[in-house]
């Protein structure tokens, strides 16, 4: 391979001779990643909340960059399974059967359940190419959300659009995740607590991508995405590979949606719309089809802007102006149309592309 | 001999043209087996029932004494049936040695658990894989680019590219869909030579080819289509004296 002297490879590469170099580094960040609730606290427990959101959207960009960037499938109702899984919480822990399951026993069967949900939409559609898989799984999306509005009756499953709420947060035997505690002088809040379990998933998350990414598995996704004739010629079963990926990405929306479930303590099928699903996969898009970072630095950029822009346009627009002329809202969804725009024109594949894609886009 | 596969009344029809009508053909183990005819004969129509891209009106195929299931693509692989396509069909974004080792996916079983927890066995694998793809690309002359992507390569180097990647699926019979085709001289004789040696190191070989003076040659015997029916079969030097076969390239009776 020919490297540039000064390409980031290059450094990377350097970096990669200098194992103490590279172990400061890492123990850097991992010191960073700890103490950063801590910080965010400091300014407002909301934006440990923030935070949390954002890690766990990027779970589930994570989940579609299996199936969107390594396979290359476009799934436009991604965020189903998510809900698939916030519901299997739901129903095992709360109220509304009166059933009380340990966490630990059903964010496995979410991810069962999201998984068989992600074989039972794959096995007819998969033979769709590009566009027709799109259409198809958007309506799939809608689909399970219509059927959450609508199993109130004649049997009360989902409650409806009222939704489920009082939902047991993440217990294990007297330690509970929403209730504060003080351990060395250090407040540990609900949401701090939740930020150390999500940091560890996303860390097995990534290991897992990683892993998956440098396979036979993996090189048998990316030769589907190059040429799906050829790949088959090489005896992969196109169709079953297709599959795997589908299950995988719709298991992991399926723990993320526990966990939100648990974090929320109440859902409804608002969470789910199709906004959600292409929220997802522009994180996904904007950050760069195919690699784990950029993936990740989508679903933090596209969490964590719109909620810095609903605390200081506001205040900033009163102060100007005496009132509120234009909603953060409507502002949040013009800057996402100009941001879209501007990543067509500038970084097609994303801001931090995979090598891979990046050659596909621009040669 | 018993033949290594053989093709028994193969039909296939799109709509109303009949692209094979009834062809039966054997091929001997450890002979390079020339299909030839004009343009719209039916070869590569042959070539796509036999792996498994169409499905045959009629007719079956036996490989090696079993039936050959041909109702997918990476059945016959499995089968141990390797193919090239007539215009290249490399992965273009993988390098040269990726290519190589996604052709040895058949023949090997890592899957995700296997690959997420990284056991020995799979990193065993692993290694495998990617000795194996090196050592086919040192076969085909091509390992000083094995980091090189595919789309970058040379023409001549990416037909020898895709015919390093079809044997990492270790076939019992390769099968090659016009693989000279826009080579000049000087490649289409390295080829030639690759061919020979591929052969000799016992794989049985299936070519289509236009190149008449290479077929002739190269291959121990040769089948003739003509308007999706077989007109003649033998040994190459009989089959160009064939006066079906001289009509059917040049049209009409010399007289």
């Amino acid at each position: 391979m020919r490297v540039k002297p000064n390409s980031l490879l290059a450094r990377w590469q350097t970096l990669k001779d200098h194992p103490a170099l590279l172990w400061i580094g890492v123990a850097l960040l991992a010191v960073a990643l700890l103490a950063l609730p801590f910080a965010l606290a400091s300014v407002g427990t909301t934006w440990v909340r923030i935070m949390n959101l954002a890690i766990l959207f990027a779970l589930l960009s994570l989940g579609l960059n299996i199936v969107v960037g390594y396979a290359g499938l476009l799934d436009l109702g991604y965020i189903a399974f998510y809900g698939v899984g916030a519901y299997t919480y739901a129903l095992l822990a709360s109220p509304q059967f009166g059933i009380h399951l340990p966490f630990w026993a059903i964010l496995p069967i979410g991810a069962l359940v999201a998984c068989i949900f992600g074989v039972l939409l794959g096995a007819p559609t998969l033979k769709l190419r590009g566009d027709y898989l799109a259409i198809v799984t958007l309506g799939f999306g809608e689909i399970v959300r219509i059927f959450f509005n609508n199993l109130s009756q004649p049997v009360n499953i989902t409650n409806g659009p009222q939704g489920i709420s009082r939902i047991d947060p993440f217990r294990i035997g007297g330690f509970s995740f929403n209730q504060n505690e003080t351990l060395l002088g250090l407040n540990f809040s609900g949401p701090v607590k939740y930020y150390y379990l999500l940091l560890a998933v996303l860390l097995a998350v990534v290991v897992i991508n990683l892993r998956l990414q440098d396979s036979r598995i993996g090189r048998a996704w990316q030769a589907i995405r190059e040429d799906e004739v050829a790949a088959s010629a090489m005896g992969i079963n196109t169709t079953r590979v297709k599959l795997l990926a589908f299950a995988m990405g719709a298991s992991f929306a399926g723990i993320a949606g526990g966990i939100f479930a648990a974090i929320q303590g109440f859902i409804s099928p608002e969470s789910f719309v199709l906004v959600e699903s292409i929220m997802v996969l522009s994180m996904v898009v904007l950050g760069g089809m195919g690699n784990i970072w950029g993936v990740i630095l989508g679903a933090l950029l596209l969490s964590f802007v719109p909620e810095i822009l609903r605390h200081t346009v506001e205040p900033l627009q009163r102060t100007l102006f005496g009132r509120s002329l234009i909603e953060p809202e409507v502002i949040r969804m013009l800057l996402f149309g100009l941001a879209l725009v501007l990543m067509m024109l500038l970084r097609p594949a994303g801001l931090w592309p995979s090598k891979v894609r990046k050659r596909e886009l621009t040669e | 001999m018993t033949a290594l596969l053989e093709a028994r009344n193969i039909n296939k029809r799109f709509g109303g043209l009949e692209a094979l009508t009834g062809v039966s053909l054997a091929i001997r183990p450890g002979e390079i087996y020339g299909l030839i005819g004009p343009n719209g004969a039916g070869k590569t129509t042959f070539f796509n029932v036999l792996t498994g891209y169409y499905p045959a009106n009629s007719g079956e195929f036996l490989f090696d004494g079993a039936r050959l299931n041909v109702n997918a693509p990476h059945q016959v692989a499995a089968a141990g049936i390797a193919r090239t396509f007539q215009n290249i069909r490399l992965f273009g974004n993988m390098t040269a040695l990726e290519n190589v080792m996604v052709g040895r996916h058949v023949r090997t079983h890592a899957g995700v658990i296997g690959a997420v927890l990284r056991t020995a066995r799979t990193r065993n694998e692993e290694r495998a894989i990617h000795e194996r793809a090196y050592a086919l690309l040192e076969y085909v002359g091509i390992a000083a680019r094995q980091h090189d992507l595919a789309h970058n390569l040379p023409y001549g180097d990416q037909r020898r590219l895709e015919i390093a990647r079809a044997l990492a699926t270790e076939p019992k019979l390769l099968a090659l869909d016009e693989p000279a085709a826009g080579m000049n001289a000087t490649e289409t004789a390295t080829l030639r030579q690759l061919l020979v040696r591929i052969r000799a190191d016992g794989t049985t070989i299936l070519l289509i080819e236009h190149d008449v003076k290479l077929v002739m040659g190269l291959c121990d015997r040769v089948a003739v289509l003509d308007y999706g029916k077989k007109i003649a079969e033998g040994v190459a030097a009989e089959v160009q004296r064939d006066p079906a076969v001289i009509e059917a390239y040049l049209g009409g009776v010399l007289a």
